[in-house]
């Protein structure tokens, strides 16, 4: 079966013994390839680091520009040592976030990282790679996890907004994507209020304007009354949501964004009150299609809920298997 | 079904009771007859439908979903009708037999299926759902709506929906059906009161504030015994008895042999008890709580049953004699009634709750701490000059409860909780030393518990099991024998439930002891020691 003995997986990351090269590790490493810019996949402290030129700006907004960074074009084959390259394809996880294809002899092993295939305007869709080995990871791997269309949740969210004048609705949302995603996705909706910002996310989002992608007028909460901020529409990471930052908010209508809001209780245990169902990972559904798609000869499953991924593969005849790797956290996402 | 599906999923999302409160009378005061009153009885748990089991909603959604998958799911959501309604399959527009059911046509449907058409029938109405509704009917249907919503909440949101005395809802719904007509054309409708002066209905409790640092003056109040059994509230009115317990369920037919023998019209209140020598029973007397559980629960019960574990009732008060409401008068007044009553009842069924005589406060404390039977929980103060009026109210009846026992034991499992704790680790397995680890000792379970920590004390634990798994099984994680938890108990008893043939009333985490090392945990023996 394709490439066990040029690919090795521990629990600090995927590795490549020939080149000395890993792929998101958890722990400080000499080379690395690196998918997209969330902490857990994105570490600081590398030595030699390749991504794209937006996940590399990412990384240089969180830890400092780091001394030796190589930006990896788009389908552009990079050569690794001992017969490897590598080639990043876009995941349409985050603005940045890519696939990496990993080649030796004929061999094909496809890295997802972090994905999904629905349109998000702040980020490449998806592009499909053929492979012998998909390495997939499984945040949404079950199939109780389907997300509904983006619009509907905006259209709840707006609804929340305008039957409240005097309240705020506060809108939990991981700083790096999804609070852009649900920016862009509100103008999509034709909201063209100011939007206001826990500090934060600032950020980042003057980031993403800078990398290209245009979010409309924004406004930090600092400095506005409870009066200015009465009906409006603010975003924080989730962690401020029911902490004592949130206290100074007109009684807010508490929502999150995120995948987890599909179950009752996750949504009830942040005393979310308004749960967006918006993630930037595949869910059940385009996790399986992709599988389908791709028919790869074997499936790796990274990180997530992997047994239901694992047994779904091997019900369809797909030989697959579950990764240990540790620290990759997405409770949030 | 929407309205009602919307009302409950908003319900979930609602922290404020009154907010929950208002949501409810909103509801009520706009939803058409009667689904409306099919919500309420959905609320108060007061539907049942035989054939629909969770038995039958795994099976159907077996034929629909890869087993294991529905198992990790289930795992994962800690809820089975929600993890249904989520991955129940949409049927096609086209496939789709009729539009989404009325609340009331929904419930006729429910109620008209046998336990051979169901797996034929509930998938076509899930069909005409969408998630929402689905989840509602499902919580419904197998009776646990777990909403944060109580059966007490829906009838006081009712209350005020229409602007009435909650006490006199209380009082007229046990002689009420779903869907409840006369109540709403009662009350939003301006016609007549029901009358269920004569019928054979539930009274509100009265109910006890715990005494805490209180002192209080034994001139003014009277001294019992709490018994550790359950408050039962018995009914002979219109030549019919009943039983009903603290929440105003009926529960007459677990207990055939009381009402059996309770036929003189009255309303009495007291506590259901078990005869016997059985564990710690002193001959003839009140069994501990553990053999009265035998007893609980049961819709029906077997002559054996009946033979190993009579029951009785330890009267307390008095609410209705003969055709007299007594709950007016004094409390003096009220027990010299009840003693009256006493030569009139079989003795074997029924005897009264014996005041105690003590000096002083002090002298009461004394003989608190001194009660080592099983079947007392601690004591009961009552003002003389109160009525009997229903709930809490502060400085009428206190309830002084005895200092819980401790013991020190190891964490050795943990399990997922469900609802609200669905992704901690939050009931846990303890157990003590078979012998001192030194002399080879092993470490056996004694107990479990689900309750006594704090949220930030959940969150520890959860992340300690998580870091020190050394096994999983299912939903079971097993840890390494290094924490120790001081576990506060109300009684310990024999049991072939744990392997250490020891079982706990009512146990707790008290306190988590990370400063203690495992080896210093409690012996076996040393909890057996205190069995009474």
């Amino acid at each position: 079966m394709a490439g066990t003995s040029w690919i090795t997986s521990t629990p600090t990351g995927i590795h490549l013994p020939g080149p000395d090269v890993w792929v998101d590790p958890s722990q400080p490493a000499a080379r690395s390839l690196i998918t997209h810019g969330h902490a857990d996949h994105a570490r600081g402290g590398h030595g030699q680091v390749i991504t794209t030129a937006e996940t590399a700006a990412i990384m240089a907004l969180r830890y400092g520009e780091a001394p030796d960074t190589q930006h990896a074009e788009l389908r552009q084959e990079i050569p690794l040592g001992d017969g490897v390259s590598a080639t990043f394809f876009p995941a349409g996880h985050v603005l940045g976030s890519a696939q990496i294809l990993l080649q030796r002899a004929g061999e094909r092993i496809v890295v997802t990282g972090d994905y999904k295939r629905r349109p998000d305007p702040t980020c490449l869709p998806f592009e499909p790679v053929p492979c012998d080995v998909l390495i997939t990871e499984a945040t949404f791997g079950l199939p109780v996890f389907t997300h509904p269309p983006i619009l509907g949740e905006m259209a709840r969210l707006l609804e929340a907004r305008a039957t409240h004048p005097n309240r705020c609705v506060l809108v939990g949302a991981y700083a790096l994507g999804k609070a852009q995603r649900v920016i862009a996705e509100l103008r999509r909706a034709g909201y063209n209020q100011p939007i206001y910002l826990h500090g934060a996310l600032a950020r980042m989002c003057a980031l993403y304007e800078e990398l290209g992608v245009s979010l409309g007028p924004l406004k930090l909460v600092e400095g506005h009354s409870r009066e200015d901020l009465a009906g409006q529409i603010i975003l924080s990471p989730p962690s401020a949501l029911n902490d004592r930052w949130s206290r100074r908010l007109p009684d807010p209508i508490t929502a999150m964004a995120s995948g987890w809001m599909r179950v009752r209780q996750r949504a009830v245990q942040r005393n979310v009150e308004l749960p967006l169902i918006i993630s930037d990972h595949a869910d059940w559904t385009e996790l399986t299609n992709t599988i389908q798609e791709l028919r790869p000869g074997e499936v790796w499953v990274t990180h997530g809920r992997e047994e239901a991924l694992v047994h779904w593969c091997r019900t369809r005849q797909i030989r697959a298997r579950a990764l240990d790797l540790a620290g990759y956290d997405d409770e949030d996402d | 079904m929407k309205a009602f599906s919307t009302l409950i999923d908003r319900l979930i999302y609602t922290r404020s009771r009154n907010e929950k409160r208002d949501l409810i009378a909103a509801y009520l005061r706009t939803a058409p007859d009667p689904d409306r009153g099919w919500a309420l009885a959905a609320m108060t748990g007061a539907l049942d439908f035989p054939a629909v089991k969770s038995a039958a909603i795994r099976k159907i959604i077996g034929e629909r979903v890869d087993p294991v998958l529905f198992a990790l799911s289930r795992d994962y959501v800690g809820d089975t009708a929600e993890t249904v309604s989520l991955l129940w399959p949409t049927p096609d527009a086209a496939e789709r037999v009729g539009s989404e059911p009325t609340l009331s046509e929904t419930v006729t449907a429910l109620a008209g299926m046998t336990r051979a058409s169901v797996l034929r029938e509930l998938p076509l109405l899930l069909d005409r759902l969408d998630a929402n509704g689905r989840f509602a009917l499902l919580k419904f249907a197998t009776g646990a709506m777990r909403i944060g919503v109580s059966a007490r909440m829906a009838k006081l949101a009712f209350a005020h929906a229409f602007d009435v005395s909650s006490d006199d809802v209380e009082e007229m719904w046990h002689a009420l059906q779903p869907p409840y007509a006369e109540l709403f054309a009662w009350a939003a409708g301006g016609e007549e009161k029901p009358d269920a002066s004569a019928l054979p209905v539930f009274r509100p409790f009265m109910l006890a504030v715990p005494l805490e640092e209180r002192e209080i003056d034994l001139s003014q109040f009277a001294a019992e015994w709490k018994w550790d059994g359950i408050r039962v509230q018995l009914v002979h009115m219109g030549g019919e008895t009943r039983l009903y317990s603290r929440g105003g369920d009926d529960i007459t037919g677990a207990f055939p042999d009381v009402a059996a023998d309770f036929s003189l019209p009255a309303v009495l209140d007291g506590e259901l008890l078990v005869r016997g020598a059985h564990q710690g029973g002193e001959e003839g007397g009140a069994a501990s709580f553990n053999a009265l559980q035998q007893r609980l629960g049961r819709k029906q019960v077997s002559a054996a049953m009946l033979a190993e574990y009579p029951a009785f009732v330890r009267l307390y008060d008095i609410l209705v004699d003969g055709a007299e409401d007594v709950r007016a008068l004094p409390w003096t007044q009220r027990r010299a009634r009840l003693e009256a009553l006493m030569p009139r009842l079989p003795a074997s069924r029924f005897d009264i709750s014996a005041l105690i005589e003590a000096a002083d406060f002090s002298a009461l404390a004394t003989l608190r701490d001194n009660a080592r039977d099983a079947a007392i929980e601690g004591l009961m103060l009552k003002l003389r000059d109160s009525p009997y009026v229903p709930g809490r109210r502060v400085g009428l009846w206190y309830k002084w409860k005895r200092d819980p026992l401790t013991a020190d034991c190891v964490l050795m499992y943990a399990q997922r909780g469900s609802g609200k704790r669905s992704s901690f680790y939050s009931d846990y397995t303890f157990g003590c030393w078979t012998a001192p680890p030194e002399e080879g000792g092993e470490i056996v379970p004694v107990g479990k518990a689900y309750s006594g920590f704090t949220d930030e004390e959940l969150k520890w634990l959860d992340s300690f099991v998580r870091k020190h798994t050394v096994q999983r099984f299912g939903p079971v994680r097993e840890v390494e024998k290094t924490l120790v938890v001081e576990v506060a108990f109300d009684s310990i008893h024999d049991s072939k439930r744990h392997k250490s043939g020891l079982a706990m009333r009512f146990p707790r985490i008290a306190r988590i002891r990370k400063d203690k090392p495992a080896a210093e945990a409690d012996l076996v023996e040393t909890l057996r020691r205190q069995i009474v």
